[in-house]
């Protein structure tokens, strides 16, 4: 019985995967020949290349100097970092209505669950954990543990804070994460392999890892699909690293995004970071190692590796990430962070982002970015909850000094108001 | 991880009561699961409320259909409704009597703009027009230079120059009129719809330039927040569109029809890859069926392309719809589906597959595929291409050769001659046994008379998987097909089976016959 089942299946997936599948390269494949056309008149080899060639042997990136600042354009010292809860403040409004709607009503009834619900859901925290929270409030309000509303709104945010908490993290108030919230295992769907999976309770912690072995050059990773902000961030993180003392050199492995080097290189120069880059088109893997390699030469402290923006449904793309920390790995380098860059706009999508590259290249951390805007960012708390995955910087604008470290407590805040 | 509509409808089909209409309980329980497929799909909250309410609207007053069951009913109702939200009234591109006609582009930091503009030209101009870019961002490091590499990989001129963006912008329309262009295409920097000094920018911008066509960009990923962006900006700028970029990932894209409900201007374009030509005008079906959750076929093709063979796999289905598929063939075939890993697991992923072959596939023990195997390797090769030789010794052979039993070779042989003859009939258009839905359907208006692998353009290109996942809709639906062939999916419902092969009456054919493709660049 099943042999025909086989056969049905084998030949329907055949035929339609080769159909569709002509269709699809056919049409990829013509654009990929008109872009090598141009590219190649327009006299770049700028056309993307999948992962097809073995890995090259160590190549030298084509522009043998690296270009050193010899001082930042802007010399300004950085100013102070800014305060999460000052850049929020104009965007509680929204959801502070609901919570204030709650506060209000004086009991707790179905339309204080409604409010909590929208008011979560409205943050992108999304349906299943939003459905958790609110069924252990729901439960501790029938146990009598909490009593009105003010109560609930107190053990929500405490929820949300455990939730996002390292071990070891002190908060003001002390409350327990709910059994059910905290086990919460990962992916155990049965959805394949995950190599480089954290547990909640296993994470690396908040800090950025930085090992002071001599002879190992560090290398933080930022990785994401495309325009979340990855090279902003990096600009970013070498400025504060710069300011703590280390020294810093930017690797530009964006080589596919037209003008990535020169916008990195911008901002080598902003902060005074010195940077490698390779031609528009080149392996990015090479260009890591190279920086690895002068960087141990030199006695750079910390390389900071920009990657192009990739969609994690890509993979060609994903192995080449897989490669480029393979390569970013060997002696004398080692990778401490690899940072998932994600915009806080995003949505349920986030969490699906976080899984699969966590999967493929063993993210440490993310990095959430655009919080300034009003997009809550409450997929992250999905992202803790089910992959142990700790946010540990937040992005809050465009220039270098925008950046702070992850504080639950002052996140929640802005979340729920 | 989250589930399909489908998947959620299917569970509590069971409880919707067949009545003569669906009533009011059952609607609002299909509808609860609306509202949490769409919610993980990243519609906005308001917009879920108002969509649902349509749909109950949509749904109260019908009749109960016969051959569809309660759930996919419900289905089709949000289907429908969505397809008629996202698309609607399209917009028209019309020219200014008095070139150039200014296009603005607007939107959050990182959602495409700078690549849509490059598209838009590149678009414009394999339509023989004449455009000019405007690289109005001086804001982002080096946005200016990728504009310009792009203008270059595109053949489209950029204009830029130094100084701020307003005057920029003004300058470059300007510039647009004094060489003649007939469109201007002006990017400008990425801003927080909350920022009030940069949206009076954009303002200003709007103001000097006169733009007839202000197109938002949106990110498909974008969750809750489209909504309030994209009033804001359409406060601001009276937006004529709205395009909607990274469809290659597997974001559900429910921004899409929260900017669509609230705005109410049309989804023009859809951009779906980083290369300049992954750009399309949008297909509101293709989005709906997205949102739904209905098939991973992008994932399947991805992975195909991966490890299979192409030109194998191409060859090999151009062959069996010839009907000049053999046994030698199918080893060939079983070979390249085996390196895309568990043969169940990729079932699944294949759109629109019913709850009855989901579940079958589930059943699939891929330890079989190595008995089908050995069966097809103990044969010779004569043996393969006319397995009408294969007489009573040579299966007692074979089964030894293979560790099976003659019963299990003659079911091999009896049921691969069905499945060439189904195929051939598919090959030929014509209604299948048993399985009306797929000869009838899509499939067989599609191949209607071809002898060759026919030009499945229709189903669209890299970005798309609305055709796709209807038509496997068909092919799924059909599992009392596979009742014809004597297999028994899902256990204990053969009547559920019979009923749904009367869909599509067996005899309809896609009106025309014919799908003529889009018209590709």
């Amino acid at each position: 019985m099943t042999a025909v089942l086989i056969i049905v299946s084998v030949l329907l997936l055949v035929l339609v995967v080769g159909a569709a599948y002509a269709t699809v390269t056919r049409a990829r494949r013509r654009t990929f020949e008109e872009e090598a056309e141009e590219t190649a008149a327009a006299g770049r080899g700028g056309a993307r290349t999948a992962v097809k060639e073995a890995p090259p042997p160590v190549a030298a990136p084509e522009e043998a100097p690296p270009e050193a600042a010899p001082a930042p354009e802007e010399a300004a010292p950085p100013t102070g970092p800014p305060r999460l809860a000052e850049r929020l403040g104009k965007t509680r409004g929204l959801i502070a209505g609901y919570l204030g709607k709650v506060r209000s009503r004086g009991s707790v009834d179905a339309a204080t669950w409604d409010d909590l619900e929208e008011a979560l859901l409205r943050a992108d925290v999304g349906v299943a954990t939003t459905q958790a929270l609110l069924e252990d409030l729901r439960s501790r309000v029938v146990s009598r543990e909490l009593s009105g509303p003010d109560e609930v709104l107190l053990a929500l945010r405490g929820d949300l804070v455990a939730l996002l908490s390292e071990p070891g993290e002190r908060h003001h108030e002390h409350l327990a994460v709910p059994a059910d919230l905290a086990e919460e295992a990962a992916l155990d769907e049965g959805e394949g392999e995950v190599h480089h999976h954290l547990h909640h309770g296993e994470t690396t912690g908040r800090e950025l890892r930085f090992d002071d072995e001599p002879g190992v050059t560090n290398v933080w990773l930022f990785v994401g699909v495309n325009g979340v902000g990855k090279t902003t961030t990096i600009g970013k993180v070498a400025r504060q690293q710069v300011a703590d003392g280390r020294s810093v050199l930017l690797a530009a492995g964006d080589t596919f995004r037209a003008a990535a080097g020169e916008q990195l290189a911008r901002w080598g120069d902003r902060v005074g970071a010195e940077i490698v880059r390779g031609a528009e088109g080149g392996d990015p893997s090479a260009i890591v190692f190279d920086a690895v390699q002068r960087a141990s030469a030199r006695g750079n402290d910390l390389v900071l590796a920009d990657t192009a923006g990739r969609l994690h449904t890509k993979v060609n793309l994903i192995e080449e990430l897989k490669k480029i920390r393979r390569v970013a790995e060997r002696p004398p380098g080692r990778v401490t962070e690899v940072l998932l860059v994600l915009d806080a706009v995003t949505g349920q999508n986030g969490l699906v982002q976080a899984q699969q590259f966590t999967e493929a290249v063993g993210v440490t951390g993310v990095v959430l970015t655009k919080l300034d805007g009003t997009a809550k960012g409450g997929v992250v708390v999905a992202i803790q909850r089910e992959l142990g995955l700790p946010v540990k910087l937040v992005g809050l604008g465009e220039g270098p000094d925008d950046l702070v470290p992850f504080d639950p407590e002052e996140f929640v805040d802005a979340l729920i108001g | 991880m989250f589930d399909t509509l489908s998947d959620r409808l299917e569970r509590i089909a069971g409880r919707l009561r067949s009545r003569g209409r669906l009533n009011d309980a059952d609607l609002d329980e299909a509808l609860r699961e609306i509202r949490t497929a769409l919610l993980e799909a990243d519609v906005e909250l308001g917009v879920v409320r108002s969509f649902t309410e349509s749909v109950r609207a949509r749904c109260s007053d019908e009749v109960l259909s016969k051959s569809l069951t309660p759930g996919q009913q419900v289905v089709k109702a949000v289907h429908e409704e969505l397809v008629e939200v996202l698309g609607g009234e399209p917009l028209k591109i019309t020219y200014a009597s008095k070139p150039p006609t200014v296009v603005l582009l607007a939107g959050l930091q990182g959602s495409g703009k700078t690549t849509t503009s490059a598209k838009l030209a590149l678009w414009w101009k394999q339509q023989g027009r004449h455009p000019l870019l405007v690289a109005a961002d001086l804001q982002r490091p080096a946005a200016v230079e990728q504009l310009k590499v792009l203008g270059e990989q595109a053949g489209v001129t950029v204009f830029s120059q130094a100084g701020d963006p307003v005057s920029v912008a003004a300058a470059g329309v300007e510039e647009a009129r004094r060489i003649g262009r007939d469109l201007c295409v002006i990017d400008t920097a990425g801003r927080l719809a909350i920022d009030a000094e940069l949206m009076d920018e954009v303002r200003r911008i709007s103001q000097v330039t006169s733009p007839h066509y202000t197109f938002l960009v949106v990110d498909a990923m974008t969750g809750q927040d489209a909504v309030a962006t994209a009033t804001a900006f359409h406060e601001t700028l009276a937006l004529d569109g709205v395009i909607v970029t990274k469809l290659d990932g597997d974001a559900r894209g429910g921004a899409a029809l929260s900017v669509k409900g609230v705005v109410g201007r049309p989804i023009v374009f859809a951009s779906t890859g980083e290369k300049l030509g992954d750009f399309d005008l949008f297909h509101p079906d293709r989005m709906a069926d997205r949102i739904l959750g209905m098939g991973d076929v992008l994932t399947l093709i991805e992975q195909a392309e991966r490890t299979m063979d192409r030109d194998v796999v191409e060859r090999s289905a151009g062959r069996m719809m010839e009907g000049r598929f053999t046994l030698e063939d199918f080893l060939e075939q079983l070979q390249q589906v085996k390196k895309l890993g568990s043969l169940g697991g990729i079932m699944k992923l294949l759109p629109g597959m019913s709850k009855d072959l989901r579940q079958a596939a589930d059943q699939i023990d891929d330890r079989e595929i190595g008995r089908v195997e050995a069966m097809i390797r103990s044969m010779t090769a004569e043996e393969r291409l006319n397995p009408t030789v294969i007489d009573g010794s040579r299966r007692t052979r074979i089964a030894r050769g293979s560790g099976t039993t003659t019963q299990d070779v003659n079911q091999l042989l009896k049921q691969f001659r069905e499945m060439q003859k189904m195929m051939k009939g598919l090959g030929a258009g014509g209604a299948l046994p048993g399985m009306p839905a797929m000869g009838g359907g899509r499939l067989g208006g599609l191949l209607g008379g071809r002898r060759s692998l026919p030009d499945l353009s229709s189903l669209g290109g890299a970005g798309s998987d609305g055709d796709l996942a209807a038509l496997m809709g068909e092919i799924g639906g059909s599992s009392g097909g596979l009742e014809a062939l004597g297999v028994g999916v899902g256990a204990g419902r053969p009547t559920a089976g019979g009923a749904k092969t009367s869909r599509s009456g067996g005899k309809k054919k896609k009106k025309g016959g014919r799908v003529t493709p889009p018209k590709r660049r």
